[in-house]
């Protein structure tokens, strides 16, 4: 007995001794690692057929057939394997949304028509379970975008939804993670409908074009209004001190827009939004970028000859029109790539983020050529955000967030047997696979 | 027994009718030869380079070759896969209006059969997705919802031709939070009991013991009219109870809506105390931490591949959800819940190779004798077998990957999806509607002279625009908190 709580307290001295230097080593992980012998597709230049990749302070430092692996690094065997970056989902809401029937989980959508100040990273949840599931499935970085879903939001849509922020999937923080706070403005193009669903009344209610229009015209407008009084102001700020004029945080939210810094992500889906939405756009000089695009096959000529880039929402959708041909959203992907429209493909949800892959494959079996596929869920993102220089293939510099796979990243039975997020080798464990642990070992009743 | 004549006869002569004139169709089907495919039996094998002979909409031989006969339509299938027609265990296509009779906890007496809309372009789009078989269900608003039915998707026939032939009818049961309206209420009116899943229970208990008692009265009646007693009075039809007394009777399948674990043993729990079975536990999303219990009650399990986090019920949702109850002796079926979803249900079967490691075949029953079984249909359809019906898919690619592409889908024999058509038509349809539309302007103008008050044309012209978000949220369930809206097929 003596002896025992002798030990015990000779135990508990120890860990307490030990603790600090175990907690420092948690806090050290291996800062480099060489990934040898693995098929590199680095999505700049010729595939690697068996090379080497170094990682070192959370960025790829090296990237070759004859690489040397550095002193000290952390080695993994890549024969067998292959690596790409990791993917990119151009629109989520992760992080902001954890259960979606639970208005108490979902900070997606602010309510009122114009939030330009309101900033997706500030509400990101970095221990929401969705970053984990999400990540196992080889997408390392996310754009969170306010406004961006529908229902979340009882049905109503910011016409201005705020600024989206890009970020990696794993880290202590949202300082940790976040690639850039603003990349984006979102505006929810108006369009006009003639039916919509009351959620007073529970029930749809019709009304006239007319009166349809009449909104979308008001609605119009009051962006207008907005967008001039947004220049008016940068051209204040340009000229004076702070004390020439008074201050107002969503003007000033909206300064990087009207001088073309902060482009403007606008949701639209049919080919008319998409028409107005452009010609808009083209008039106050805002950098485009188009979110949506269900029709943009039918006005193709239009973005590409006004360099308006698309985020397409997953083609595994139906058509939106009854006559439409079944798999218009499906060979969309390869029209606009013959069109010379630049796209990337988004989830455009958090807990379907991981069809992702699913998705740009069904493109490629409808005409896309595969490696347009790739890199519209990795390296097209990154350009149409302005992180190309930081995201999407593998070269020297880049953030070290890839993906190592037995197989091709956007087919249903490929596993993703490591992942490095931020140069850190990163858990695929998750939810879903602790529950299936657990429940696979219940002893038959 | 016979008292109860009137629903019991009027079933068997409209599934009499429908049987008698699918024997005996008004166009004879056509002779059809497939060729040189590697066929996924899902049964007996793969044969690669085989051939299938198709006669009078059933599989004739199946072989390296076939003795095929001179006039036979020979579809070279070279390179490609063909798999036995895809089977959706719960699917809301094909009918018109609603899907909820969302009013009473206990509306057994709806009934999806006298809804059924053939003219759905969704029948189509399914098809285009190797979709041959459905089982359309009544919504979730509802403890005990209303009356079910399986279909064919017979593209081009009249809504009486689309009920399988024979395939018990089914009812289907909710549990958890659409029954209880967690997720929603309805303005102007009050809370509906059951609001818990107490009283979801009861609500069922109460139900079965009217029907219990409902049948006793009918059974005694019987007796007596076979005893001769001619003084002897029916009881009074209950429309509401005439379903549950067949659930009792073992003619009626019981399809329940469940997420949570509790709820699956609830529902075991009071099938045994009336006696009836559960056929299939529908989404049945936390069936992993129960897979025992389903088993040992013989109940299937309908399940998504990997939906999850859309209501609190759904958080512990896991992919390998179908896997690990295969893994443990249930019988598993991936189904859609949503039209666009069951266009890529092949997709979503493959991904229990990644969760869960089924074996690739495993993976393919999800989508064929599984579900056929657990509707009872798995002596006609489910797999590619010699007297089976002939409803197949023919595939670019193996239908295991997401780069498969459905070529054709045969139901009965006959080809209701041809990929190569459906593009060679698309000119001929689009110039079809730009004719009937410059028709239609110009009408309009004409009236518009005549009337010179008249509103203007684009007013008449552009009734139905739709916002992206404005779904219906009683028949489009994706992204599932839409459904939730109302408890709807979710």
């Amino acid at each position: 007995m003596l002896r025992n709580a002798t030990f015990a307290v000779l135990s508990l001295l120890l860990l307490v001794c030990l603790a600090p230097t175990a907690s420092a080593q948690a806090q050290q992980p291996a800062t480099t690692y060489a990934i040898t012998h693995a098929k590199i597709t680095t999505l700049v230049g010729l595939t690697i057929d068996d090379g080497t990749l170094v990682i070192k302070d959370g960025k790829i430092a090296a990237v070759g057939a004859s690489v040397e692996v550095p002193a000290g690094a952390q080695i993994i065997d890549g024969k067998g394997l292959q690596v790409y970056p990791g993917l990119f989902d151009a629109v989520t809401q992760m992080g902001l949304s954890e259960i979606s029937a639970v208005s108490s989980t979902v900070d997606s959508s602010e309510t009122g028509n114009f939030n330009p100040d309101v900033i997706a990273a500030t509400a990101v949840s970095p221990s929401s379970e969705h970053i984990p599931v999400t990540r196992a499935s080889g997408i390392t970085e996310v754009l969170a975008v306010p406004a961006s879903g529908g229902f979340d939001s009882g049905g109503s849509r910011s016409v201005v939804g705020g600024q989206a922020s890009a970020f990696s999937l794993a880290g202590w923080t949202m300082d940790d993670m976040q690639i850039k706070r603003s990349v984006a403005m979102v505006i929810n193009w108006p369009t006009i409908q003639t039916r919509t669903f009351d959620f007073a009344t529970f029930s749809r209610k019709d009304r006239p074009y007319s009166e349809a229009k009449q909104e979308y015209e008001k609605q119009v407008n009051e962006l207008t209004d907005w967008i001039d009084r947004a220049r008016h102001y940068a051209q204040a700020i340009g000229h004076g001190g702070p004390s020439d004029f008074e201050r107002d945080v969503k003007l000033e939210a909206l300064a990087p827009v009207v001088r073309g810094q902060l482009p403007v992500l606008v949701f639209a889906d049919r080919a008319r939004d998409i028409r107005n939405a452009v010609e808009f756009c083209d008039k106050q000089k805002l950098k485009m970028i188009l979110a949506g695009g269900e029709e943009a096959y039918q006005v193709k000529e239009l973005l590409r000859s006004k360099n308006v880039p698309v985020i397409l929402r997953p083609m595994l959708s139906l058509p939106r029109e009854e006559d439409d041909p079944y798999d218009v959203l499906l060979s969309q992907p390869a029209q606009l790539y013959e069109a010379g429209v630049k796209f990337a493909i988004g989830s455009f949800d958090n807990s379907f983020a991981r069809r992702l892959g699913q998705n740009a494959a069904n493109a490629v079996a409808h005409g896309l050529p595969y490696e347009q596929a790739l890199k519209a869920v990795t390296i097209y993102p990154a350009q149409i955000f302005g992180l190309g220089d930081q995201v999407g293939t593998i070269e020297t510099g880049k953030i070290a967030n890839v993906i190592v796979t037995n197989g091709d990243p956007l087919e249903l039975t490929t596993d993703v047997k490591y992942l490095f997020i931020r140069g850190q080798l990163t858990s695929t464990d998750n939810r879903h696979k602790r529950l299936y642990e657990k429940y696979s070992n219940r002893p038959k009743p | 027994m016979n008292g109860r004549i009137p629903s019991v006869t009027l079933l068997s002569l409209f599934l009499f009718a429908v049987a008698a004139d699918s024997a005996a169709p008004p166009d004879s089907s056509p002779v059809i030869v497939i060729q040189n495919a590697t066929i996924l039996t899902v049964t007996k094998g793969t044969i690669e380079h085989g051939s299938i002979l198709i006669k009078d909409g059933k599989i004739a031989e199946i072989g390296a070759s076939v003795k095929a006969p001179k006039d036979a339509t020979v579809i070279d299938a070279e390179g490609k896969f063909v798999t036995p027609g895809i089977i959706d265990c719960h699917s809301h296509i094909a009918i018109e209006g609603g899907v909820n009779e969302g009013s009473i906890s206990v509306s057994s007496i709806a009934n999806i059969a006298e809804v059924l809309d053939s003219d759905d372009v969704d029948i189509y789009r399914d098809l285009a997705g190797g979709v041959t078989t459905a089982n359309i269900l009544h919504g979730s608003a509802n403890s005990i919802g209303g009356q079910t039915i399986v279909i064919k998707l017979r593209w081009g026939q009249p809504a009486s031709k689309l009920p399988f032939e024979g395939a018990l009818p089914g009812i289907k049961f909710a549990l958890g939070e659409n029954p209880k309206r967690s997720n929603f209420s309805i303005p102007g009116q009050p809370k509906r009991y059951p609001a818990t899943r107490m009283g979801v229970e009861e609500t069922i208990r109460g139900a079965f013991t009217e029907a219990r008692d409902y049948k006793s009265a009918w059974d005694a009646y019987n007796k007596k009219v076979i005893a001769g007693d001619k003084a002897a009075l029916p009881p009074r039809r209950d429309l509401r109870l005439d379903p549950l007394v067949e659930v009792l009777e073992g003619k009626r399948y019981v399809h329940s809506h469940c997420y949570r674990e509790d709820e699956i043993l609830m529902l075991l729990r009071v099938a045994k105390e009336f006696g009836f079975k559960v056929r299939t536990f529908q989404h049945v999303l936390e069936g992993y931490k129960v897979a025992d219990e389903i088993a040992a009650a013989g109940a299937g399990a309908s399940t998504f591949s990997d939906w999850w986090a859309y209501k609190v019920e759904a958080y512990d949702a896991i992919p390998y959800n179908a896997a690990l109850m295969t893994r443990r002796g249930v019988v598993v079926s991936i189904n859609s819940d949503d039209a666009e979803e069951a266009t890529h249900l092949n997709q979503e079967a493959a991904k229990s190779i990644k969760f869960g490691g089924l074996t690739h075949d495993e993976a393919l029953k999800l989508v064929t004798i599984n579900p056929a079984i657990q509707l009872g249909i798995d002596k006609r359809v489910g797999s590619i077998e010699v007297g089976k019906d002939a409803d197949l898919v023919i595939y670019n690619h193996d239908p295991m990957s997401a780069y498969a592409v459905v070529q054709k889908t045969l139901v009965d024999g006959r080809v209701l999806f041809d990929r190569d058509k459906d593009i060679a038509g698309r000119a001929v349809l689009e110039k079809e509607k730009k004719d009937l539309l410059a028709k239609e302007k110009a009408a309009a103008k004409k009236t518009d002279e005549k009337k010179p008050d008249a509103k203007k044309p684009d007013a008449v012209k552009k009734p139905d625009e739709k916002k992206p978000d404005e779904k219906k949220p009683d028949d489009k369930p994706k992204p599932p908190s839409d459904s939730d809206a109302n408890g709807g097929a979710l």
